[in-house]
C-alpha cells in the first residue's frame, strides 16, 4: 500500500471524474483498437485520418450552437464516411484532392466555428477539450449514448470479421464467392466513423487516430492471427488509457504546481512509446531469423 | 445432358467499343485438366472473370451444371493474378485457408478441432504444412500460390480457376504447383482451368487447351491446337511453331520482319553457293 501511495496520488479512486473516465475509456480503447487492427489491414488509416479532421469541424459548429460535441463529430464523421464512398477515397487521385481541397476546407471552418464559439461564450478551455479531448469532463448524461455507439461500432466489425479479412486478402475472391465487397466496405466505414468519434470525445479530435492507429500498428508488428492482434491491441489501448489517466490525475501535483497535463498527452505519447518499442523489438527479431535463414541455406548447400 | 460442367456458348465480350472476346465457345468435363494458353493481353483473364460471373457477357451464355452461375456458388474456386498480398496483412497461413471455408459469411466463429484438422491436412495436401504459422505476406510468392490453392481447394470446389499462377515463378516452384495441382485434381476429382502464358509447364499434366488470341479461342488437345495453320487462323497472321528440346515455341513474326529474314536466307544462299 505504501508504494502504491508513491505511485497514485490521494484521492485518485474516490474521484467521480476519474471512474467516469476510465469506464468511458476503457470500452473506448477496446472499440478503436479493434476497429484500427482492420483500419490498417485495409490500409484506410488515410480515411481515419480525414474522418478525424471533418469530425474537427462538426465537433467546434456542435458546440457553437451549444450541443455535445459527440453528436457533431458523429454526425461529420458519418456524412464524411458516406461522401468518402460516394466519390472513392481510395483512389490515389481522390486522396491528393481530399487532402489539399476538402481536409484544408473542414479544419478551416473548425477555426471560424472556434473563433466564434469561444468569443461568445465564456468557456476558454472549449478550444482545446475540442482539439485535443478531456476526459475528466464528459458529460454524465452522453455515458450511455457513448457506450451504445462503441458497441455498435464494435458489433458490427465483429460480425463482418470474416469478409472484412477476406475482401482484405484478395477483393476478386471476396466477390467471386458472392461477397457484397462495396456494401461491407461501406458498413466498414461507417463504424470507423463512429469509432473516431468516440475517441474524439476521449482524447480529442485531432489526436482520435492516435488512439485508432497507433495499438493497431503496435499489436499487428507482434501478433499473427487476427484474433490475437485484435487482443493485442485492445490490451494496448487500454492499458495506454489507464496510465494516461492516472499520470494525468497525478501530474496535478508536478511542476508547475496545481495544474493537471492533458490527459491526451499521456495517452498518445505511451502508445508511441509502445510502437517504438515494438519495432526495436521486430527488426532485431528479423535480423535473427534472416542470419538462420542463410545458415539453413549455407548447410543445405554444403 | 453429357455431365459436362461448364460450357460457354457464342460467348462475346465489348468494353468500351473494344472486342475483348468474340465467338468463345468451349466445355469443360469433371476432372479434366485445361491450360488456357495465350499471350499476355489476349482476354484469359476476362475469361476466367466470365465463368466466375464477375465479367457479364455482350452475348452468348454461361452454363454450370447447364445452369446459370447462383451467387455465392462454392462449386467454383478461384486464385487471382496479382496476389499483392501486404506484408503486415495480420494472417497466418493457417487463418488464409481457414477463410476458404467460410470467409464469405457473416458472423462470429468459435474455433473448433475439426475445423484445425480439415486445414492441417489440406496444408499437407498442398505442401505448406511446414509453414503453416508464418504470416502469408512474409512467404515467397511460390508459397503463396500453395497457400492460395489450399484456400480454394478447402471448399471442394468442383472446378478450380488459377489465372497465372506460374508468373514470377522459378522453374523448382513452377514444376512443384503443378504437380501438386494435377496430383489433387486427379484425387478429388477436380477440374482445373489454368491461364498461363507459357504452356510448356503445363504439357505433361494438360488433356486439354484452350488457346486465345486475338479475341477467339482454338480449343482441343495439344496436339491438335498447337499447329502453325490452327494458331495463324487465330493470331490472324503467319505464326510458327517450333520445337526445341522437348519445348514448344509459338514464334509470330513482326511486321517487316519476314523481308529481312528473306533476305538473310539469301544472303546465306549465296555465301553457300560461293
Amino acid at each position: 500500500m505504501t508504494v502504491l501511495r508513491y505511485i497514485v496520488e490521494p484521492g485518485f479512486f474516490g474521484s467521480g471524474p476519474v471512474h467516469v473516465a476510465l469506464a468511458v475509456g476503457t470500452v473506448i480503447a477496446v472499440t478503436s483498437a479493434v476497429v484500427g487492427v482492420f483500419t490498417v489491414t485495409r490500409g484506410q488509416s488515410f480515411a481515419g485520418h480525414s474522418l478525424s479532421d471533418i469530425a474537427t469541424t462538426g465537433g467546434s459548429g456542435a458546440f457553437l450552437i451549444g450541443v455535445n460535441q459527440f453528436w457533431g463529430y458523429l454526425a461529420f464523421g458519418a456524412g464524411a464516411a458516406a461522401f468518402m464512398e460516394m466519390i472513392g477515397i481510395q483512389r490515389r487521385r481522390g486522396r491528393d484532392v481530399a487532402t489539399g481541397v476538402v481536409l484544408g476546407a473542414a479544419l478551416g471552418l473548425a477555426a471560424l466555428f472556434l473563433y466564434l464559439g469561444t468569443e461568445y461564450s465564456t468557456t476558454t478551455g472549449a478550444s482545446f477539450t475540442i482539439l485535443f479531448g478531456s476526459m475528466f469532463v464528459i458529460t454524465s448524461s452522453t455515458v450511455p449514448a457513448l457506450i451504445v455507439s462503441a458497441l455498435l461500432a464494435l458489433g458490427t466489425v465483429a460480425a463482418l470479421a470474416r469478409v472484412l479479412l477476406l475482401s482484405s486478402l484478395s477483393p476478386d475472391i471476396a466477390a467471386a464467392r458472392g461477397v457484397p465487397v462495396r456494401a461491407v466496405g461501406a458498413a466498414f466505414l461507417m463504424a470507423l466513423a463512429v469509432s473516431v468519434a468516440l475517441s474524439a470525445v476521449i482524447i480529442g479530435a485531432v489526436l482520435s487516430t492516435a488512439l485508432l492507429i497507433g495499438p493497431a500498428a503496435t499489436a499487428l508488428r507482434v501478433a499473427k492471427g487476427p484474433v490475437r492482434a485484435a487482443a493485442v491491441a485492445a490490451g494496448i489501448g487500454v492499458a495506454a488509457i489507464w496510465l494516461g489517466i492516472l499520470l494525468a490525475y497525478d501530474s496535478y501535483y508536478w511542476p508547475p504546481a496545481g495544474r493537471g497535463w492533458p490527459v491526451s498527452f499521456f495517452v498518445v505519447t505511451l502508445i508511441t512509446c509502445g510502437y517504438l518499442i515494438s519495432y526495436l523489438r521486430r527488426s532485431g527479431r528479423r535480423d535473427v531469423a534472416r542470419e538462420n535463414q542463410d545458415m539453413e541455406h549455407a548447410c543445405s548447400v554444403a | 445432358m453429357s455431365g459436362e460442367l461448364l460450357r460457354l456458348d457464342g460467348v462475346g465480350v465489348r468494353l468500351g467499343g473494344r472486342e475483348i472476346l468474340r465467338d468463345v465457345s468451349l466445355s469443360i468435363q469433371p476432372g479434366e485438366f485445361t491450360g488456357l494458353i495465350g499471350p499476355n493481353g489476349a482476354g484469359k483473364t476476362t475469361l476466367l472473370l466470365i465463368i466466375l460471373g464477375l465479367q457479364p457477357v455482350t452475348r452468348g451464355s454461361v452454363l454450370i451444371d447447364g445452369a446459370p452461375r447462383a451467387p455465392r456458388d462454392a462449386s467454383i474456386g478461384y486464385v487471382p493474378q496479382k496476389l499483392g498480398i501486404e506484408p503486415d496483412i495480420p494472417l497466418r497461413v493457417r487463418d488464409v485457408v481457414s477463410l476458404g471455408l467460410d470467409g464469405h459469411k457473416f458472423g462470429i466463429r468459435l474455433p473448433s478441432r475439426a475445423r484445425r484438422e480439415r486445414v492441417d491436412d489440406m496444408l499437407t495436401a498442398v505442401g505448406a504444412r511446414r509453414y503453416a504459422d508464418a504470416r502469408v505476406g512474409e512467404l515467397s510468392g511460390g508459397e503463396q500460390q500453395r497457400v492460395m490453392i489450399a484456400h480454394a481447394l478447402i471448399g471442394r470446389p468442383r472446378l478450380l480457376l488459377l489465372d497465372e499462377p506460374l508468373a514470377n515463378l522459378d522453374i523448382s516452384s513452377e514444376q512443384g504447383i503443378v504437380s501438386v495441382l494435377a496430383r489433387l485434381a486427379r484425387a478429388e476429382g477436380i477440374a482445373v482451368l489454368l491461364s498461363a502464358h507459357d504452356m510448356n509447364p503445363l504439357m505433361p499434366v494438360m488433356d486439354r487447351i484452350v488457346y486465345v488470341a486475338a479475341g477467339r479461342v482454338a480449343v482441343g488437345r495439344a496436339d491438335e491446337v498447337v499447329r502453325p495453320e490452327v494458331l495463324s487462323r487465330l493470331y490472324g497472321q503467319h505464326v510458327d511453331v517450333i520445337r526445341v528440346h522437348g519445348r514448344v515455341l509459338v514464334v509470330a513474326a513482326p511486321e517487316g520482319a519476314g523481308e529481312a529474314f528473306r533476305d538473310e536466307a539469301a544472303a546465306e544462299d549465296a555465301s553457300v553457293a560461293g
